[in-house]
């Protein structure tokens, strides 16, 4: 091991919200060229720490010391002028303007420059992009980038302003396997220059694969910290939860004597995926993955009719069906859990009960066509039982709510409309891991029952803890189809990949 | 992960034409409506009109260049006529009071006085307590003009002071023609001085890039550092005292000052901002849009009934023209993002 340089120290941090103790006595050390991995669950502290680091946020005592010296509390510009860069979930870009310029601006305004030139802004991020030999068109609007080029813009703006410690939040999140790989590649670039980053992430192995320290927080307590190399997946999944999570392949049992609860043949979507067929069984978890792009999450709205395929057949029990509409899918009792469920499949604003019961009012009406109160209230204190929400109580509003609940909240909606086939693009995509093991288990249970259940995802451990099967879409075709033993981590990742 | 949709030969071409607002379809849009009106009426061909339509747009313009500003923060502002008023008439009032012309530069001077008070007033407003623009300035609105016609007064004012009135008549540009001459008055040249610094300062300071960042994404520019209250006080500052001094020069172009005047008649300068291309969401916005959205609305207003279109159409035709702008817009970006999945797909599969 390299000579361990300090750059940033956070000693003893408090922080308390509202009598609630969001950080409790949390030090942790960033040292100059070393990856520090920030692991816990949803809620944990995790963001409050990045806040009191990027001086959003004060903290009640504590110290932070940047190079040795201890600092006066941090403002967002006295941070960014120590040298520290935030890389937010969302990028925090600005999607009306180029890239070149989202990557210049904000040194500008660090050194409250007050002219700006489009020509010098564009000159100091072509340094930065060739420096790290990447491949970004300094002139196009950064709201029509794919989520690796804007991440990697982020990154580039964080270097522009001479960043020394970068704070990366869930960087991989949004990414496949290959952005994933690529993005590892570039961050051990910046090692290289001497940089030290600190990276948030749900994905352990990936976190453990680069990271070369690392500290574990729980419900605002420093639980510990070491080299990343006293770590394995197993230590720190016990660690992060608290308790032993089991994580193997557990699952559900097929009903092959009926005839397929859905039948899909020769599905066709000109532009988007071709020949796709396959059959699912009552009892039967599908997987389905791929590279963004391969025409996974496309063959999941054709089914749900969101853009309905061009030509092939589908059936369910036994019964051909066409597809055209949202309608028609629903009406097949196939429901559909979209990729991006904060925009498109939650009313945030509303409470957890008003969410379960949206999708299906429709059953839930009396003889007068009015809503009948008490079914109402039957259903959603069943699934609210049932998925085991944890919220004060139904009335809770959803924005309050932690990732993992809140995906537990969509899940019920669905569940609330009795579908026959359940359809889930990234079941648990930003779910911390304890909560993830629990959603698993409501699928297996559902599963049990007698649902049939196609999982969409590229988090590899979670397709080979739950499905069945697993089939591997590239350029819009099933390139594979993993049964039984064949469906390991390393085959999903390297099918994928090829 | 190559860029995508790397602009290359023919499109690349279109696209500069378009411009980044739709600036080039809109000018497509302009050039059709005069060439239309001059076939239907060549009478309308004639400096006398250009002159007419440029004298028609000085007041507007100033007014739309500070409601862009407002806009491409992402705030609306409906209280400019309001200021407007209450800088240029209470700065008469004074003047008449004093009995002596106080010249023009201290007529200017007071009324951007004026304009700067009830500025700050929406800015802090908005800025410190976080409210919606368009509440606030809706607002205010009533509030300037109740508090001008309560404290400043309520009647007409015929005769201005004489540095006011004489500019009426002052001319750049005259030109002969059949009938009488064809006069272009001086206050284009301030109008069109007032667009290249609005422009310039939009383009080049990091004031103006500032706007657009916070109208892009206000979260994103405070985490960045930007001073986003003292920036959002700054524009809201701007805007009044450009709807101060286009106030001022509203008068000397009617020759009185009647505090009935301009509050009502918001709208036709909302919609020519929209239609130069700015976005009512933020972020979006072009001074060249801005002053042919402008033009484009005088000539509807002025010179649409040389075609013999009716007044009332006249109305009609801003409307379709704002709801064909602004949907043809959403359109487009619609088709650009749906292009720019096949564009990755194929990609991914070469």
């Amino acid at each position: 091991m390299d000579q361990a340089v300090p750059v940033l120290e956070v000693r003893n941090i408090v922080k308390t919200y509202g009598g609630v103790k969001a950080l409790d006595d949390v030090s942790m050390t960033l040292v100059a060229g070393h990856v520090h991995c920030l692991a816990g669950e949803n809620g944990c502290g995790k963001s409050t720490l990045i806040k009191i680091i990027s001086g959003v946020e004060r903290p009640d005592s504590g110290e932070i010391l940047i190079d040795g010296t201890v600092q006066a509390p941090l403002s967002p510009i006295d941070s960014i002028r120590a040298g520290i860069q935030v890389i937010y979930q969302d990028f925090s870009l600005f999607p009306n303007l180029s890239v070149g310029e989202n990557i210049a601006i904000t040194s500008q305004v660090a050194n409250r420059s007050k002219f700006f030139s489009r020509s010098k802004a564009r000159d100091s991020a072509a340094t930065i992009v060739e420096e790290l030999s990447l491949n970004l068109d300094l002139d196009e609007l950064v709201e029509n980038l794919s989520v690796a080029d804007k991440q990697l813009t982020a990154i580039c703006r964080a270097l522009v302003n001479d960043a020394r410690i970068i704070i990366m939040d869930e960087p991989t999140t949004a990414l496949t396997h290959t952005e994933v790989a690529y993005l590892f590649e570039v961050v051990n670039r910046l090692r290289e220059r001497g940089v030290a980053l600190l990276f948030v992430s749900h994905k352990l192995e990936e976190a453990l694969e680069v990271s070369q320290d690392v500290t574990i927080l729980r419900s605002g307590i420093h639980i510990v910290s070491g080299p990343a190399g006293d770590f394995d997946r197993q230590s720190l999944t016990k660690f992060i939860t608290g308790r032993e999570v089991r994580e193997i392949r557990h699952l559900s049992e097929p009903d092959h004597s009926s005839h397929p609860l859905l039948s899909v043949k020769n599905l066709s979507l000109p532009g988007a995926f071709s020949g796709i067929t396959f059959d699912l069984h009552p009892g039967e978890i599908l997987g389905i993955t791929g590279l963004l792009g391969s025409g996974r999450t496309e063959i999941a709205e054709a089914l749900f009719g969101v853009r309905p395929a061009r030509s092939g057949s589908i059936e369910v029990d036994g019964h051909a069906v066409k597809i055209r509409s949202i309608r028609d899918a629903l009406k097949a009792r196939i429901g559909y859990l979209p990729e991006d469920r904060l925009t498109q499949g939650l009313f945030l604003e509303k409470s957890v009960g008003d969410n379960i019961i949206a999708s299906s009012l429709d059953t839930h009406r009396s003889r007068f066509r009015v809503l009948d109160g008490k079914r109402v209230a039957e259903t959603i204190g069943g699934i609210f039982d049932r998925l085991k929400i944890k919220a004060a109580n139904v009335e809770a509003i959803v924005r309050s709510l932690s990732g993992g609940n809140a995906q537990r909240v969509v899940i019920g909606k669905l569940l609330a409309t009795h579908p026959r086939v359940l359809i889930l693009n990234g079941p648990t995509v930003g779910v911390d891991i304890g909560s993830k093991e629990q959603i698993l288990d409501i699928l297996r249970a559902e599963a049990a029952a007698g649902m049939g259940i196609i999982v969409i995802s590229d988090d590899a451990p979670e397709l080979v803890s739950v499905c069945n099967r697993v089939l591997v879409v590239r350029q819009g075709m099933v390139a594979e189809t993993l049964e039984g033993e064949n469906v390991t981590i390393a085959g999903i990742q390297e099918k994928t990949a090829a | 992960m190559s860029s995508l949709l790397s602009n290359q030969g023919v499109p690349s071409i279109i696209n500069r034409l378009r411009g980044a607002n739709n600036e080039g379809v809109l000018l497509l849009v302009l050039v059709a409506l005069v060439l239309t009106i001059g076939i239907l009426n060549p009478v309308f061909f004639s400096v006398s009109t250009l002159f007419s339509v440029l004298r028609g747009a000085i007041v507007p313009l100033i007014f739309a260049l500070g409601v862009l500003i407002v806009m491409i923060s992402g705030g609306i502002d409906v209280s400019f006529a309001a200021i407007a008023i209450f800088a240029s008439y209470t700065t008469v009032v004074i003047a008449q009071d004093r009995g002596t012309d106080p010249g023009l530069i201290v007529i200017i001077l007071m009324a951007l006085f004026f304009g700067v008070v009830l500025g700050t007033f929406n800015g802090i407003v908005i800025a410190r307590f976080r409210l919606p623009t368009l509440i606030v300035t809706l607002g205010t609105m009533s509030l300037f003009k109740g508090l001008l016609l309560a404290y400043v007064g309520s009647k007409y004012i015929a005769n201005l002071p004489p540095s006011m009135d004489s500019l009426s008549t002052e001319y750049v540009m005259s030109i002969p023609q059949e009938q009488g001459t064809a006069n272009l008055n001086v206050l284009v040249i301030p109008v069109a001085l007032i667009a290249v610094l609005v422009w310039w300062i939009l383009s080049r300071t990091m004031f103006g890039r500032s706007i657009y960042a916070i109208g892009g994404d206000q979260e994103a520019a405070r985490r960045a550092g930007f001073p986003v209250v003292r920036t959002q006080l700054m524009i809201y500052i701007l805007a009044g005292s450009l709807a101060a001094l286009a106030g001022v020069l509203h008068l000397i172009l009617g020759r009185a000052a009647n505090p009935q005047d301009l509050v009502g008649n918001e709208l036709d300068v909302l919609a020519a901002v929209v239609l130069g291309g700015a976005s009512v969401f933020g972020g979006r916005g072009s001074v060249f849009g801005t002053v042919l959205g402008v033009l484009l609305i005088q000539i509807i207003n002025n010179s649409l009934i040389l075609a013999g279109v009716p007044t009332a159409w006249q109305q009609t035709a801003v409307g379709v023209l704002l709801i064909v702008g602004v949907g043809i817009q959403a359109i487009s970006a619609k088709r650009s993002s749906k292009k720019l999945v096949v564009t990755k797909t194929l990609q991914e599969q070469s």
